[in-house]
């Protein structure tokens, strides 16, 4: 008997296919059999009145530190953190210890991610062996495995000549270069933005031409080879012209935010917090503004969270030593409503494009939308349900958030991988 | 003027840096020096003030005059000193520094003195145990009782600091003790001038309550007091200026330009001193030299820092009780 589950008086949000509207969704075996209004009555229904209903939100850009770092998180951990968080896919980075570099790292992140029964998990590659930025990984043996792109993350591919050598190579397997844009040279060895606050708090900081100069180079070595190319976290005002004047001449050009570039200014370093250490830097007021902006003009292909996963241990030592990150994957959802509904920048639609439709067609996985036939990931939102973000509740391993105590709007009530409820508020 | 400061309260258990402080409160810190000053100059150089207290100078960098100085300061005050030497960077495994101060106020530790090279350690530090913090030097963060030994050097020489002008010269960027100058002088009235190349200006110096200057004969003829800052070799990264006998050209302190400065001129210098370098020797031992003075001062001003946190932390367990 076909197995069913009924979702009534939703409010269903499709961007793919411009759904928005009240009516119902009836999953059969795992599948989206029908949406609009379903007539019978199924034994396994969920009343969905007065709360979004929306393919499962999809976050290209996490952190899961396995292999390696298994004290900060594992797949196991950041998949039930990412489920709660309504989270149907998510995308691992490279950088572990060992980084994914071959085939065979590949597979071990999709066996550890479907051991885990939670969300579905993807991983990238690493471009370079070790990340090191110098010889090129295997790439096609990954992309064959199933890795979803590549990149250094963490490192940005210093040689231009190394970082031409891989586009190119990617257009003959056809998938993206995920690139973390920082220019070594002037990063130097710093530790927040570089301004008058690095300059008074006495902390070495991060020219933003770090993040600039890269991203220049990359827009011109992606008019050379047309490969498929994305910028990671974006973080200042000039990043967003440049992208803009990009997407202006048609390149194959997506980029990504996360909320704390957002949401957090350069200031909050003020009290030497370590959990306010990310990379790229919290920047000006201005760069949130023109981050903003290019939201509202549709330049932002992918609204991210860049889950960073560290021990308390670890954030605990000076700003100059701690390790740079946030774990910010089970807040996401409600800093994005602060960050882009509330102030008016988005509707619901378009958040929700931002972080499933657009960032499936990213990583090209058949997913992101609730047509007809597909595999039915669902996330369940009460839109007006406001609540307090508390480390202490968190299902991830780490509690390196800068946001406890935050009271934001926009709860997930349920998240539906492949037809099973994987999670429900309250834990019914 | 000494009534008032007489009813003025000191509050503050930790000194981590002179960005926070009013003007009133470093008045209030150079007043109580100039009476522990007299102490130096006792047969008996001592005063009961820290008797069955414990001080730690825990030192993660270099350091011989500040350190000595707090040594110093400290046993004037009759305190007992427990000295911690760890020359290693907090990026290595090992101890944390909030582990190694926890162990440290397992003893029963009622001072930590810390010189660290990341900015902010003492902030961290002082968020995390109960003893009072006073900073030695962050990173290039702030070197509070330096700076307060260079005003308390200017006030002693020329009144007041108000109104006077003061050129810091040097690798601004990396200096914490330009930084500590730089709020406590303009806190006090006086301006302040940056010179050096711009290769060593620190991020948006423009937001900074300074004045910018990349020539030092310009500067020398108008200033009162010109407090010329060590090229810290050590911290300096990539290469900031051709060469060391460039850098001596534009900015070092030399005889030459010390015919147009004014004739009561104050030379100031935090030391170790680079004879030659940044300043020629003529200079540095000079009649406008107060280096040594600086010296001397150091005492009476840690002397004043150390007594002022230990009445502070007293005062709040009082409250408490």
């Amino acid at each position: 008997m076909a197995k069913e589950l009924l979702i009534k008086n939703g409010h269903v949000i499709d961007p793919a296919n411009g759904i928005d509207k009240k009516c119902d969704v009836l999953v059969v075996d795992g599948q989206i059999a029908d949406l609009g209004k379903v007539g019978k009555s199924v034994a396994d229904t969920i009343d969905a009145a007065d709360k979004l209903v929306v393919p499962g939100l999809i976050d290209i850009h996490v952190h899961f530190r396995e292999p390696g770092d298994e004290e900060e998180e594992t797949i196991a951990s950041g998949s039930a953190a990412a489920v709660a968080a309504g989270f149907t896919s998510v995308v691992c980075m490279p950088n572990t210890t060992p980084p994914i570099e071959n085939e065979t790292d590949v597979e071990y992140i999709h066996r550890k991610g479907r051991q885990a029964r939670q969300t579905h998990v993807y991983t990238m590659g690493a471009i370079t062996k070790n990340r090191e930025g110098v010889e090129l990984s295997e790439m096609g043996f990954m992309a064959e495995a199933g890795a979803v792109g590549f990149t250094d993350d963490g490192n940005g591919v210093q040689d231009p000549a190394v970082m031409l050598r891989a586009m190119k190579y990617a257009t003959m397997l056809d998938v993206v270069i995920s690139q973390h844009c920082q220019d070594n040279s002037f990063a130097g060895s710093g530790v927040m933005n570089a301004s008058y606050y690095s300059s008074i708090l006495g902390l070495p900081g991060i020219d933003k031409l770090a993040e600039e100069a890269m991203l220049w180079r990359d827009i011109q070595l992606v008019k050379k080879t047309n490969a498929r190319y994305h910028a990671q976290h974006i973080s200042t005002a000039e990043a967003v012209e440049l992208i803009r004047t990009a997407k202006k001449q048609s390149l194959p050009i997506t980029c990504e935010v996360t909320p704390h570039h957002l949401l957090l200014n350069e200031q909050c370093c003020a009290e030497y917090d370590t959990n306010y250490k990310v990379n790229p830097p919290l920047r000006t007021e201005k760069d949130i503004e023109a981050l903003k902006q290019a939201i509202a003009d549709g330049l932002v292909d992918a609204l991210v969270t860049d889950h960073a996963p560290h021990l308390q241990s670890e954030k605990e030592l000076e700003f100059l030593a701690a390790p740079f990150g946030i774990a910010g994957l089970e807040c996401a959802l409600g800093l994005y409503v602060k960050a882009l509904i509330e102030p008016g920048i988005l509707d619901w639609a378009g958040l929700i494009k931002l972080m499933t439709e657009k960032p499936a067609n990213i990583i090209g996985i058949d997913k992101g939308t609730l047509g007809k036939g597909r595999q039915a990931d669902i996330t369940i939102i009460d839109p007006d349900a406001e609540y307090k973000i508390d480390i202490n509740k968190f299902r991830s391993k780490s509690k390196n958030c800068p946001y406890h105590g935050w009271t934001v709007k926009g709860k997930v009530e349920k998240t539906i991988v492949g037809g099973e409820v994987r999670f429900s508020a309250g834990g019914d | 003027m000494a009534s008032k400061t007489k009813q003025f309260e000191w509050n503050h258990k930790h000194l981590l840096g002179l960005r926070d402080l009013s003007a009133e409160e470093i008045t209030y810190i150079l007043d109580t020096a100039q009476g522990f000053e007299q102490i130096s100059k006792r047969a008996v150089k001592k005063a009961p003030a820290l008797r069955g207290k414990l001080v730690v100078n825990m030192f993660f960098e270099d350091s011989t005059r500040t350190r000595n100085s707090f040594t110093l300061a400290a046993s004037r005050l009759s305190a007992d000193l427990i000295e911690f030497t760890k020359k290693s960077s907090s990026v290595s495994k090992g101890e944390t520094l909030l582990d190694t101060a926890r162990n440290l106020e397992a003893m029963g530790i009622d001072i930590v003195v810390i010189r660290h090279g990341a900015g902010g350690a003492p902030k961290l530090l002082s968020k995390n145990i109960n003893a009072c913090v006073i900073n030695a030097g962050d990173g290039f963060c702030e070197h509070p009782t330096q700076a307060l030994l260079d005003v308390y050097t200017i006030r002693k020489a020329k009144g007041s600091l108000k109104g006077l002008k003061v050129a810091i010269v040097g690798d601004i960027a990396h200096s914490r003790v330009a930084r500590s100058n730089m709020w406590a002088m303009t806190k006090l009235g006086a301006e302040v001038i940056f010179v050096g190349p711009p290769t060593l200006m620190p991020g948006e110096v423009d937001r900074l309550p300074v004045t910018v200057s990349y020539s030092l004969d310009e500067v020398i003829e108008k200033v009162d007091v010109v407090n010329v800052l060590r090229i810290q070799f050590e911290r300096l990264g990539g290469n900031p200026f051709p060469s060391v006998r460039e850098y001596s050209h534009y900015f070092g302190l030399t005889v030459e330009r010390m015919k147009k400065a004014k004739p009561d001129i104050l030379v100031m210098h935090p030391g170790p001193i680079n004879r030659g370098l940044e300043i020629e020797s003529e200079v540095a031992d000079g009649p406008n030299s107060v280096i040594l003075e600086q010296v001397t001062n150091g005492v009476a001003v840690r002397m004043a820092v150390l007594f002022l946190v230990n009445q502070a932390a007293a005062a709040q367990k009082n409250l408490k009780l």
